[in-house]
This record gives structure tokens, sequence and C-alpha cells, in this order.
């Protein structure tokens, strides 16, 4: 919101009255911070055993790069595969043939309805039985991530297929185009370019859902903190620079989405589709 | 199979934790996700930074860090919690993120006459807000609160790793004690999430027609 449209632009007293209600706003958060702030100095949380090891042991920094580069790996991973099986549901979801189609839809609600820890789980302890040996534990959570993400992609790139105006699919076949080819070559293009935004969002939900990797064993970042936890003795800073790694990448990762968002609707003309307004699902969270 | 159904009961009581935590974190994140859009378009500016500043961490931290700094960081400002009741504030305050995101969306994109002409008749902040933009608001913010809703849903799931026995835990269980049934058990666990998604997203389409109804 640019302009406020809720209330009127100020006059002297009342610019009065929101720099009074603005004090005592941020007195009262100031307020319940530094409440919690005591509670948590009388628990010894602010004493400097808690930090010493932020600032004495190199050994920190290399272990959490390690689980940042495992967390990375496997959201790199599972993005590029998912990006695949996304086009591939899609077409399919787009596919006038209903033999394809009807299977198509099961198989993204399916993904899309069940937690990311099911699949996980049902990935590291049914793959053994059935193919008779262990599926590592970044495997099992690349491939889980993969299922979800790919169902949820899909359903982005169908929104962005469907919000392609309709001169464009009639003027590919007046030149002779085939069904397949016109998905292909004009459509898949404009919707993938239409939908950037969207995808790079699913990005970050793809990032953060990697933590879930510790279930299973797999040592990314947060499992990496967990160990160290158990060594330093220090939760709660730990897991807090845990959240600021993740908090940095994903920050920097929206604003490229909202970036990317602002140039195309100042290019195109043609408002986006914003990632929020998509009928991605349950993809959102 | 069988030691699906003779098991039922495990299913049952997992499935029940289940949709207890969906309801109250459901209630917890409403609550605070409507304070926060409020905050995020008041003419406070403290306020509105401090509601924005919530949205993006929360939104960009994974709920299982959530959990961990819920479940270590209470207790050190002597908020000493049975886990379930952790489960439902970790979920509380990640959904809330969300709501207030749904909310200030909704808020948006009621036509800007609305609130002027509530303002030209002398309506104050919040008279403007509760009476005119929100009851308008409710019908665009009812399908993203449908995936909102849906989303938390599943991502109780992750309330397994903290000790609370609901339908993930009830499936670990039940594979411990049946590894011979090891494909069935994860099946039936995953209809069982299925099915309540299902059942939501058909109750949450009702509400949609219900709340359009009225509108052109």
């Amino acid at each position: 919101m640019t302009t406020p449209v809720l209330y009127d632009v100020q006059g002297p007293r009342g610019r009065r009255r929101v720099l009074i209600a603005s004090i005592v706003g941020a007195l009262a958060l100031l307020a319940v911070l530094a409440l919690a702030a005591r509670r948590l100095a009388a628990n010894g949380q602010f004493d400097y055993a808690k930090y010493k090891p932020f600032f004495t042991e190199p050994q920190l920094y290399r272990r959490l790069q390690d689980g940042l580069e495992n967390t990375l790996h496997a959201a790199v991973y599972a993005m590029a595969l998912a990006a695949v099986l996304g086009v591939l549901l899609a077409f399919g979801r787009l596919s006038r043939r209903r033999v394809i189609r009807l299977p198509v839809i099961a198989v993204i609600e399916f993904f899309r309805g069940v937690p990311l820890l099911l699949l996980i789980f049902a990935l590291f302890l049914a793959y053994p039985l059935v193919v008779g040996t262990d599926l590592p534990a970044l495997w099992a959570l690349v491939l889980a991530l993969t299922l979800y993400n790919g169902a949820v992609i899909a359903e982005i790139i169908r929104a962005g297929v469907l919000s392609i105006p309709k001169g464009q699919t009639e003027a590919a076949y007046a030149i002779g185009l085939s069904r397949g080819q016109t998905l292909r070559m004009v459509l898949l293009p404009q919707a993938v370019r239409v939908m950037l935004p969207a995808l790079i969002s699913q990005l970050v939900v793809l990032l953060k859902d990697t933590s879930l990797g510790f279930v299973i064993g797999f040592s990314e970042l947060l499992r990496t903190g967990g160990q160290l936890v158990q060594v330093l003795r220090n939760p709660l800073q730990l897991y807090l620079a845990v959240a600021l790694i993740y908090i940095v990448i994903n920050s920097c990762l929206s604003g490229l989405a909202g970036y990317v968002e602002g140039r195309q609707r100042h290019t195109s003309g043609r408002t986006p589709v914003a990632p929020t307004q998509v009928e991605t699902g349950m993809g959102v969270l | 199979m069988k030691d699906v159904l003779d098991n039922l009961d495990v299913f049952v009581k997992g499935f029940r934790t289940t949709v207890s935590l969906t309801l109250l974190a459901t209630i917890g994140a409403l609550l605070l996700g409507t304070l926060i859009a409020t905050m995020r378009v008041s003419p406070i500016p403290p306020l509105r930074w401090a509601g924005a500043a919530y949205v993006r961490l929360v939104r960009n931290t994974p709920l299982t860090v959530v959990f961990f700094l819920v479940v270590f960081g209470l207790p050190e400002v002597d908020v000493k919690l049975p886990f379930f009741r952790f489960a439902v504030l970790a979920l509380s305050i990640y959904t809330a993120a969300f709501v207030a995101e749904a909310v200030r969306s909704g808020i948006n994109s009621v036509a800007p006459g609305q609130a002027e002409a509530s303002r030209s008749i002398g309506m104050t902040f919040g008279q403007t807000l509760r009476l005119v933009v929100l009851p308008q608001a409710f019908a665009n913010i009812v399908p993203p609160l449908a995936s909102v809703f849906i989303a938390l849903l599943k991502n109780t799931s992750i309330a397994s790793a903290f000790f609370v026995f609901e339908g993930i835990q009830a499936m670990n269980q039940l594979i411990n004690a049946h590894g011979d049934a090891v494909l069935a058990i994860i099946a039936a666990s995953a209809l069982g999430y299925l099915v309540l998604a299902l059942v939501s997203a058909f109750l949450f389409s009702l509400l949609e027609r219900a709340v359009s109804a009225g509108r052109r």
C-alpha cells in the first residue's frame, strides 16, 4: 500500500496523536522484549559461556558450513528433479485425453495432500523392502521433496499456461502447429516466464523443507546444529544462529522473487499472477 | 492389511490428536494473524514495522526450527508446558505469518472507495477496518485461508518429532511392532491424511460459496 486509504492523511492534531500512539506502541513492544530479556538473563542465557563457542571454536563454523552445504545440495537436486517432474505432470494435467489427465490429477492431488514427512518416511522405510538395498538419507529426502514439489510446480505451470491469452494458442494453430508443439513451443516458455516469481517462492518452501531431513538422520544444517548442541549445551543460541542462516538465504530468494515480479509488471504491462494469488493450493507453506 | 485393521484404534488415537492440533493451532493462528495484519495496515509506524518484521522472519524460518526455538526457548523465559501445548504454540506462531499475509492481501483487495467513503462519513481507523473493510475482505480471505489450513493440517506431522502422539507417530509405532506390514501401514496413514485434507477442502468450498453468495 503506497497511499494509506484506511486512515486520513493526518492534520496537526492527528499527527500528534499518531506520535503519542507510536511512542506508547514502541514502549509496549520494548516492555515485552525487556520482560523476556530479564527472564532470559535470570536463567543465565546471557552468560558469556553460552556465546563463547562462537568466538573460540572455529570448528563450529566448519560444521555449520558442512551442514549448510548438505542442505543446499539436497535443495538443488530436488529443485532440478522437481522442475522436470513438474513440467511432465503439467503436460499430463493439460492433456485432452482423459486416460492421461485423470491419473495425473490423482497423482498430483495425492502428493499435495500427504505430509512431506510421511513421504520421507515412506521412501526411507519402504524402499529397502521393495528394492532390497538401503536408500541413502540424502536421496530419501531429495525424492520426497521431488514428488511433493513436482506436484506443486505442475499446478503452478498449469495456472501459468491457463493465464496466457487465448490468441497465442489460436495463432499457433493457425500456422499449423500441433497441440503438443503449441504447448511446448508457445505456451510453456511464456507460462514459465509469467510464473517465475511463484517458482522462486516455491524454492524458498523447498529449502525450508530440507530441514525435515533431520528425522531420518541426514546431516543437514538443522541436524548439524542439533549435534553441536549436544556438545556445547547452548541450544537457544545455536538454534537462533541456524534460524538466522535460513532467514538470510530465504530473504534473498524472496527478495529475488519480488524483484522479478516487479520487473515483469513494469515491462509487460500485463499484471503477472502474483505468487500469493495463484491457486497453488497447499504449496503455500 | 490385517495388521492395519487390528490396530485401527491406534490410528484413531493418533489422528484424533492430529485433528485437535490442527483446530487449536487454527484458532491461535487466526487470532495472532489477524492482530499482525491489523498492525501492518495501522497508521502507527512502530506497529507496522513490528508486524512486517514478524511476517518476514517467521515466513523465512523452517517450521522445524520454530519448533526447536519454542521447545528450547520458552522454558528459558519460564514458560514450561507439555509438548502438546508447545506444538500448538509453534504451529500457531508459524501459521500466523501466513494468515497475516492472507488477511492483508484481502484487505488490500477491497476497493479503496469503500475505505474513503467510510472515512468521509467520519469513521475512525478501527471503525473503518471493523465495520466496512474486514467484512468485505472476508470473501477474498477464505480461499487463501483454505490452503493455509490444509498446509497446517499436514504440518502437524512435524509434532511427531517432538513427542506428540499424532498420525505419524501412530504410523511409526505400528511399523516398529509389525515389520512385515510396513507398506500397508504407510498406505493407511497416507489415506488418513488424504481423507482429512479432502474433507477440509470440501468444507472450505462450502464456506467459499456461502461467503460469496451475497456478493456480485
